[in-house]
């Protein structure tokens, strides 16, 4: 049996700091994927949603949220949350759905509604949580998590900030003529480099922001699609994997790391383990894959990125990234939308808006940006200290 | 002159407050040995092992340095932060005996350019924070 699924409709709602209600850019991306799609609203039978944390109870059942104002169909539903893996739960749902013949049509949304600044722990004192423990005890902001694993590839690989600018440059490039990105400003090595530092050694220009914005695809069998599109792109793919104990990266809101004392190491390391499991269920290779979406919060976490996903040996990213490998126009362009730099962090729509980069990019649809010839498209996040994400799509 | 403030721990029994020589309390799991820090005390993590007991161990006090970073910017609220806001690193630090990487600020203003990778850091107390009452005590990483 096949494990694929067609991609037949994507859409978006722009990035920005709209200050909107999240619904609204739910239902602006999910009319744009049906309309995409040629798929009446009235038609689909499963609506997977993305839950925010940050906009109270309507968040918490965003499928529904969002289901209501599109106007109730009489749809199963779904609302699931991964944090940042968030949308490829919701898109692996709904194909598990499909795959098991229980539903042909099914509509993913995930839309965010964001405040201003550092991500801060949910409201109210909640002493035994460690996501509120790590703010009140070590004021450790995501940041400070990017800049450890960023000052460690400093430390043993030799990375410098001028390679960390230089991510920050290239995605500037790749996001300028995209319609749904947040920030369209070209930057060079230098303004990079003379942002504040926010946490040593990244600077304010190397971290991603958080943004409001919306990301919907209709997902359905591949009978249904046939008999419309000649050659839909596909979703060959989706990875949700945990970690194997013991994970012995340190990851957020986590005080420590498992210990390694009892228990051998996995020769995997989860950061390896998320692009891989999709790659093995695929059949695929790195070596296959024409593009790469990449969840890159920092500009040197892009860099750990392509190592993870299997684009170079451990150490050998900067390399990649001074060729021109991971540029457009290179082997193997890497956030060819403009990445988290240009749009910013929508958590429930992330990987959502992900899958519809590498839809369009599939389709040759991607104007400026388009990477030539791309048939094969991976992309990869991670929720938290937990969740993989991963979805390989082909055509 | 006030009378001195009250010396508490920032959270309760998550390390001594042996201001000499202070240790991180983590726990062990009885059949496998694996170290848990902060303390795991009903079930274990480890996969294969169907422990449900635990002995409160102290935690080694020094340890290499794994990577470090800085707030430069002051961090949201729970965090108590001074006014004015000082800047100050953050460290991971890699303990050889439990194969463990823990967190902690870095004590005495020391900054990230005094810093590198694979160097030996020690455990302290500092303070994280004050009100009216008390001083509230937490651990700290220092280099050596």
């Amino acid at each position: 049996m096949s494990k694929d699924v067609a991609v037949l409709g994507v859409g978006m709602h722009p990035w920005g700091k709209w200050g909107r209600n999240f619904v609204e850019y739910g239902v602006h991306a999910a009319r744009a994927a049906l309309a995409d799609a040629g798929v009446a609203w009235t038609d689909v039978q499963f609506v997977a949603g993305g839950d925010t944390m940050r906009n109270g109870y309507p968040g918490y059942v965003a499928g529904a949220s969002i289901a209501q104002a599109l106007g109730w169909n009489g749809a199963q539903v779904a609302s699931t949350y991964g944090a940042c893996a968030t949308g490829a739960q919701a898109i692996d749902v709904a194909r598990a759905r499909i795959l098991a013949g229980l539903c042909d049509v099914a509509l993913v949304v995930g839309a965010d509604t964001t405040p201003k600044g550092f991500f801060a722990p949910v409201g109210g004192e909640r002493k035994t949580d460690p996501d509120w423990q790590r703010f009140h005890l070590l004021g450790a902001t995501n940041p400070i998590y990017f800049g450890l694993y960023a000052r460690r590839r400093m430390e043993i690989y030799g990375a410098s900030p001028r390679d960390f600018a230089q991510v920050k440059v290239k995605n500037s490039r790749h996001g300028f003529a995209n319609p749904n990105a947040r920030y369209k400003k070209l930057y060079t090595i230098e303004e990079v480099m003379e942002s504040p530092i926010v946490s040593d050694p990244l600077r304010l220009l190397d971290i991603c922001a958080t943004s409001d914005g919306g990301a919907a695809v209709v997902l359905t069998s591949m009978e249904f699609a046939r008999k419309r599109a000649t050659k839909p792109v596909r979703v060959a793919a989706v990875s949700t994997v945990t970690p194997r104990y013991p994970n012995t990266v340190i990851e957020m809101p986590n005080f420590a790391t498992d210990s390694a004392v009892g228990v051998q190491v996995p020769d995997v390391p989860f950061r390896d383990s998320i692009a891989r499991a999709a790659y093995e269920q695929a059949g695929i290779g790195p070596e296959d894959v024409s593009l790469a979406e990449v969840y890159d919060l920092s500009t040197a976490l892009e860099l750990d990125w392509y190592e993870n996903i299997g684009l170079c040996k451990p150490g050998d990213a900067e390399k990649l990234l001074r060729d021109g490998v991971t540029t457009l126009g290179g082997k193997q362009p890497v956030n060819a939308s403009g990445g988290l730099g240009c749009f910013g962090e929508a958590i429930p729509a992330q990987a959502i808006s992900q899958l519809c980069e590498l839809t369009w990019q599939l389709r040759g649809q991607a104007g400026e940006r388009q990477v030539a010839g791309a048939s094969v498209g991976v992309a990869v996040n991670q929720g938290l200290f937990g969740h993989g994400s991963a979805v390989l799509a082909v055509v | 002159m006030a009378p001195a403030k009250a010396r508490v721990p920032a959270v309760e029994g998550w390390f001594t407050l042996d201001a000499k020589a202070p240790q991180l309390l983590g726990t062990r799991c009885k059949a496998c040995g694996t170290y848990f820090f902060p303390k795991e005390t009903s079930f274990c993590r480890n996969p294969r092992c169907a422990g449900t007991e635990f002995e409160e161990v102290p935690l080694s006090t020094r340890g290499k340095l794994w990577s470090f970073t800085d707030n430069r910017y002051q961090p949201p609220l729970p965090y108590r932060a001074g006014d004015p806001f000082v800047p100050y690193a953050v460290a991971a630090v890699e303990l050889e005996r439990e194969k463990m990487v823990v967190l902690g600020q870095v004590a005495g203003g020391v900054g990230c350019d005094q810093l590198h990778a694979g160097q030996q850091m020690e455990l302290v107390l500092g303070t994280l924070y004050e009100d009216d009452a008390n001083e509230y005590v937490m651990w700290k990483w220092r280099p050596l």
